[in-house]
């Protein structure tokens, strides 16, 4: 007796979501199409137009930007059976990179053939992800090349190789912890948290503590 | 038809980049692409991130606890012990404060200019995820089975029911949240 009425549940919540996902899709491409609207401020397009002003805001207030996230992950879960993770992704590049250089020997390392470099959901979703902020970034007219940030050069001044020594050496650490802990930011801080997994909060908490006290030694 | 959506692989591909998108716009409208926002949350001076975070796992565990509950998702809850849990999280938080993004906010940042994230940030991951594949049978083997607590998840450890867990946890949010209101970060 439990299969019908899951069926039926099934079927209200596939219409509902896919209305949903279809109306959030729609928006952003509503939104090119009103070019007219491009020369003015993102402030004056919010008190005149609602929905699309709201998209073309430079900043969301924390909180719609995480029901945003929280909802997403949702449809993650529901239509691909996979929560939202970043860092596999970076792992599977890294591996395709160095097979193109150095051939097929490389998927013979152990980690390879439990995690096979290759072109899956989540690399989409990395490659999404890219494109989704320079839309956010360009529709806010907020898109900037810049090398240094400014909280950076208020600290530690203007050198550009201090700057990139630290972002790289800090991102060796980041991809050695990352798939240590079998996880990032979101595949462990997001999406395992609100699974409620004890992995998953430790982790937070752990990359959390260890941030905040480098933070606050280096600055 | 779930499972027909789940296992049409090019459908996957093009469903994970929309839902790409609509991360990375999420993620910048909140401004947690940005070095400042994230070390501000480190240095304790800005609460963007754990404001935009909290958020994100309070609506996403509502919804994802009562679809579980109508069998109409899995839940994939990860391996931990304290060995890959604990270690890797305090290389990975060191790493962080040093970057300034995390992997999923480095490509966002990359969306929205930002070089350092580009030429600094995204080549030392791949780097750290490449000398990690070579380390990996040592961590595998000496590290990742110390303290070993397994695929459990918080209702499991403390043996109470999903969903006075999930009431728990959303009313410890929801206090946390507001306490951040109050003090004006």
């Amino acid at each position: 007796m439990q299969q019908p009425l899951n069926n039926h549940i099934l079927r209200i919540c596939l219409i509902a979501a896919i209305t949903v996902f279809s109306l959030m899709l729609a928006l952003p491409i509503l939104t090119l199409a009103q070019t007219e609207d491009a020369g003015l401020h993102p402030a004056q397009l919010n008190a005149s137009s609602g929905v699309i002003g709201f998209i073309k805001m430079k900043a969301w207030s924390p909180y719609a930007a995480g029901v945003g996230i929280g909802i997403l992950s949702w449809f993650a879960f529901l239509f691909s059976n996979h929560p939202l993770g970043v860092s596999t992704a970076f792992a599977k590049t890294s591996g395709m990179l160095e097979k193109s250089l150095r051939g097929d020997q490389v998927l013979t390392r152990d980690y390879y053939q439990r995690f096979v470099p290759s072109i899956d959901w989540e690399w989409m979703l990395v490659v999404g992800l890219f494109c989704g902020a320079l839309l956010s970034a360009l529709l806010a007219g907020d898109f900037a090349l810049s090398f240094l940030p400014p909280l950076w050069t208020e600290r530690f001044g203007t050198g550009i190789w201090w700057r990139w020594l630290l972002a790289f050496g800090g991102g060796i650490l980041i991809g050695i912890g990352a798939r240590w802990a079998n996880g990032c930011t979101s595949g462990h801080a997001l999406s395992g948290t609100m699974q409620l997994a004890v992995s998953s909060w430790v982790t937070a908490c752990g990359i959390f503590s260890a941030g905040i006290i480098t933070a606050l030694l280096i600055f | 038809m779930l499972k027909q959506m789940r296992t049409n692989k090019r459908l996957q591909l093009l469903l994970g980049f929309l839902m790409g998108i609509f991360f990375g716009f999420f993620l910048q409208k909140g401004q947690v692409t940005r070095y400042d926002v994230l070390m501000g949350q480190l240095l304790l001076t800005d609460f963007t991130v754990v404001k935009v975070i909290l958020t994100a796992i309070l609506v996403g565990m509502l919804g994802i606890y009562p679809l579980k509950w109508y069998g109409l998702v899995t839940f994939h809850v990860k391996e931990g012990s304290l060995g890959s849990s604990g270690i890797g999280s305090l290389i990975f938080g060191i790493g962080f404060a040093l970057l300034g993004y995390c992997p999923g906010t480095a490509v966002g940042a990359v969306g929205q200019g930002s070089l350092d994230a580009l030429l600094g940030g995204i080549p030392g991951i791949m780097v750290g995820a490449a000398i990690y594949s070579v380390i990996y049978p040592i961590v595998r083997d000496k590290f990742q089975p110390l303290g070993n607590f397994g695929k459990i998840t918080l209702p499991e450890l403390f043996k109470v029911g999903e969903k006075k867990a999930v009431l728990a946890v959303s009313v410890l949010i929801i206090f946390v949240l507001s306490v951040l209101e109050l003090v004006a970060f």
